[in-house]
């Protein structure tokens, strides 16, 4: 027994290799709960739906946020309204059993009864997911705020085996069984309604049916998605489905717990992906919209205290390491909604340096516990520890006590961290040299971590050196982010120029020949700057070394001038001038009356046509009167209409292509008709001639 | 000398036009059809010449339809005319079917190029 149950809650390494970027995931913290109170507490005193008061108060009773006082009185009626009144629809009664269970309003023995029934007749009567869902979820609430009630639900394995048919070989499932679209969110609300039946179930279900479902989940885990930095999270398969990637997680995570909590055998799922699915919802933050929130928190609630797995994060309050400060790094390692973890130890196992990425500084290195803090600290670091950015790699080891629930960290942590120092700055010098020889005409040493007054002459046939040596407090070579060397004349025209690191020191020479033209040939003085930075930098430095006289030449009529500065800085962040674009004047079109003048002309000669019709005396006397060629000739004259309607909606608003295609149909047809018809034609001429 | 030449002139026209009497009358049919047409035709020149030729290819596809079913009516004419020697074995149907079928594919371009 005691072999079997050490077995059972031996807590293991469980060895998962996660390979990614390094980063940081903190638990939930005071942060997001004084956001709670800003986006679930209502200003006007009441919730909009049941649905919102459930999310609201639940999240913020996770968050242990005490604010019920003020909103009870008015959703208690809500609740007691919806509960006692017999039209109310399932999910209605579902949020407001919810919303009874964190609010524990009075309702009356009467109001039960109708309730359960109503459900009863839901769990019965159910044809969709969502109508098993409200209704046996509805009797799990009745069951656990109302002790003593008789809930049965009749046969509970053919309800079971109704709710499965909606599952699919995927892991999906459906809502309904006219709807054939699978979702991931369906199927988080399966496993809760499954786990409803199995507990308020009077006898044991079928172990097989039981298997398959364990089987379903298994086959969801393979549809899961993750991230580059090792985060796993499930998500709905078409484009345009309704629930977005946290609230499907957390409905697959609310029932996996409940099923798991349901029913006494094992579930066993990849710890991987449970840590990674943690990750996932923590790396949100803190949400802005009040539905995402609530599934964060209740996804997290449920992962921190579940049959399967519980997961454990680490995370460090700080990532920055002074080497001047020696102050430990601390880590803290705690459940995802903050809560202490159990009895482990945490071990540095590398510090990888971004400079040299095979070998560690430190190796294996145990951090020591702080039990007032909860915090593990790392004090002491080894003497080649220098200033720079690293990759510190934390394994945490479980501790092989009898826990009572299975805790799962990753194997190893990842973490950027960043060493800054104090950078010393050694001889740095500023001279001016003879451009061919290369002697040095004058060389003034200068002290860079105070305003100097140097002065210097120069003029555009020698150049301009400034050296000086960066070392970190190991004695290595520093190059730093930002060195810039900055000129400033009179006339605040600026030129910044890069100082370069080589392997020995950093040095940048001015060439004032090849310069002219860029310095635009303004003679006169400069003012000196010199700005040196860096992340790992504590003593970063912007420093004005002095001026130096400038003797350039006149500047010739091609050279180009130098841009006027405005003297308010901001000005080129101000409105710009207006863009007047020039469209094509369009033609002149003549007045409307003349127009329609020239319309009504234009039917004058028709008219005429018309008129002169009737004196010649024209008729349709031939026309053939027998039905067998008046058909032909009617379907004729029809086709010739058609074809002439069809130009006019061509002219209206088809295209040449459909157009074609009408007139190539038209035309065979009234090839046929128009044959049949003329040959009639022609056959009765031909009697009238001959006879 | 003036007087014979318009003597000469109304007699030349009063023989046309007693000889113009003659002809049938689905002749005459087809050459009101032709005044029709080529006075529409004259009719959208003159507003042209009056407001401009803007959309060009609005002119253009407007009197070449007029033109265009107009020289086909005379083709139609000519292949009906019974004193037509040349067209004595093509029966007058067939002329018409051709009438028409030319006046499909005419008006379909000329439609396409109003615009």
């Amino acid at each position: 027994m005691m072999a079997g149950s050490g077995l059972r809650f031996l807590v293991l390494i469980l060895v998962v290799a996660i390979c990614g970027a390094a980063s940081v995931f903190q638990p939930i913290s005071d942060s997001h709960r004084s956001a709670a109170v800003d986006v679930f507490v209502p200003v006007d005193g009441s919730y909009k739906s049941l649905e919102e008061a459930y999310e609201a108060l639940k999240t913020l009773e996770l968050l242990g946020i005490d604010k019920k006082s003020d909103l009870s009185s008015a959703t208690c009626e809500n609740v007691v309204k919806v509960l006692g009144s017999s039209s109310s629809t399932l999910k209605d009664a579902f949020y407001a059993l919810s919303v009874n269970g964190i609010l524990k309003c009075k309702t009356g023995e009467a109001v039960l009864k109708d309730i359960v029934s109503q459900l009863q007749a839901g769990v019965k009567g159910a044809k969709s997911l969502l109508d098993f869902y409200y209704s046996v979820r509805g009797l799990v609430l009745v069951k656990e705020q109302f002790s003593g009630t008789d809930l049965s639900l009749g046969d509970a394995e053919a309800i079971f085996r109704s709710i499965k048919t909606l599952s699919q070989t995927d892991g999906r499932w459906r809502y309904s069984s006219n709807n054939a679209e699978s979702s991931t969110f369906a199927a988080g609300l399966a496993f809760e309604t499954l786990a409803g039946v199995i507990s308020l179930a009077p006898s044991e279900i079928d172990q097989s049916l039981i298997q398959t479902l364990k089987t379903g989940i298994q086959k969801l885990f393979d549809s899961i998605q993750k991230y580059d930095d090792g985060t796993f999270y499930f998500d709905e398969k078409s484009v345009d489905a309704t629930q977005g990637p946290i609230s499907t997680t957390a409905s697959v995570i609310r029932g996996l717990t409940s099923f798991a909590a349901s029913e006494s055998s094992e579930l066993n799922l990849p710890g991987d992906k449970i840590v990674g699915l943690a990750k996932f919802l923590l790396g949100v933050g803190i949400p802005g919209d009040a539905k995402d929130f609530f599934n964060q928190i209740d996804a997290l609630a449920c992962l921190e205290d579940n049959r399967f797995s519980v997961p454990l994060i680490l995370s460090l309050p700080s990532t920055v390491i002074s080497l001047t400060k020696k102050e430990p790094l601390k880590v803290k390692v705690s459940t995802v909604l903050g809560s202490k973890a159990p009895a482990l130890s945490v071990k540095l196992a590398q510090a990888l340096s971004s400079r040299s990425k095979d070998s560690s500084v430190i190796n294996s290195q145990e951090l020591k516990f702080d039990a007032d803090s909860a915090t593990y600290f790392l004090d002491s670091f080894p003497k080649n520890f220098d200033v720079g950015k690293y990759t510190f790699v934390f394994e945490i080891m479980l501790d092989d006590s009898a826990n009572e629930k299975v805790y799962i960290t990753e194997a190893q942590t990842k973490v950027p961290i960043a060493a800054t120092g104090v950078i010393s700055i050694e001889n740095a010098e500023i001279a001016v040299l003879d451009s061919d020889i290369g002697s040095v005409e004058s060389q003034k040493k200068l002290d860079l971590t105070k305003d100097g007054a140097v002065s210097l002459l120069a003029n555009h046939l020698q150049k301009l050196r400034l050296s000086f040596q960066l070392t970190t407090p190991l004695g290595h070579v520093f190059k730093p982010h930002q060195a810039f060397f900055k000129l400033k004349h009179e006339s605040q025209v600026e030129h910044i120029f890069l100082v370069k690191t080589s392997a020995k020191k950093s040095e940048l020479v001015l060439d004032f020949l090849g310069l002219v033209e860029k310095l635009y040939y303004l003679s006169g003085k400069y003012e000196i700057q010199l700005t040196i930075g860096d992340s790992s930098m504590e003593n970063s430095l912007l420093s004005n070394i002095g001026h130096i006289e400038l003797d350039l030449p006149e500047r010739p009529e091609k050279a180009p001038r130098p841009p006027v500065q405005s003297t308010e800085p901001y000005s080129r962040y101000g409105p710009k001038a207006e863009i007047s674009h020039i469209f094509r004047i369009p033609e002149k079109l003549p007045a409307k009356q003349l127009s329609l003048v020239f319309l009504g002309l234009i039917v004058l000669p028709f008219i005429g046509f018309l008129i002169g019709l009737m004196r010649l005396g024209v008729n349709i006397k031939s026309f053939p009167s027998s039905a067998g060629s008046a058909i032909p000739a009617l379907l004729f004259h029809g086709g010739i209409a058609a074809v002439l309607l069809l130009y006019v909606l061509f002219w209206w608003k088809l295209d040449l292509f459909t157009t074609l295609k009408g007139v190539s149909l038209l035309g065979v047809f009234l090839l046929f008709v128009g044959h049949r018809t003329l040959s009639q034609l022609a056959a009765a001429s031909n009697k009238l001639k001959s006879a | 000398m003036v007087k014979s030449t318009t003597k000469d002139a109304q007699d030349l026209f009063r023989s046309l036009r007693s000889a113009y009497v003659a002809t049938p009358t689905n002749l005459k049919l087809i050459d009101m059809y032709v005044c029709f047409a080529v006075f529409t035709a004259l009719i959208q020149v003159a507003y042209m010449a009056l407001v401009g030729s803007f959309p060009f290819n609005s002119f253009l596809s407007g009197v070449l339809s007029c033109i265009g079913t107009a020289v086909l009516a005379v083709c139609l004419r000519i292949q009906v005319n019974k004193e037509n020697k040349e067209f004595k074995d093509l029966a007058p149907e067939r002329a018409f079917a051709d009438f028409v079928l030319c006046n499909i594919v005419l008006h379909l371009i000329i439609i396409n190029f109003l615009g």
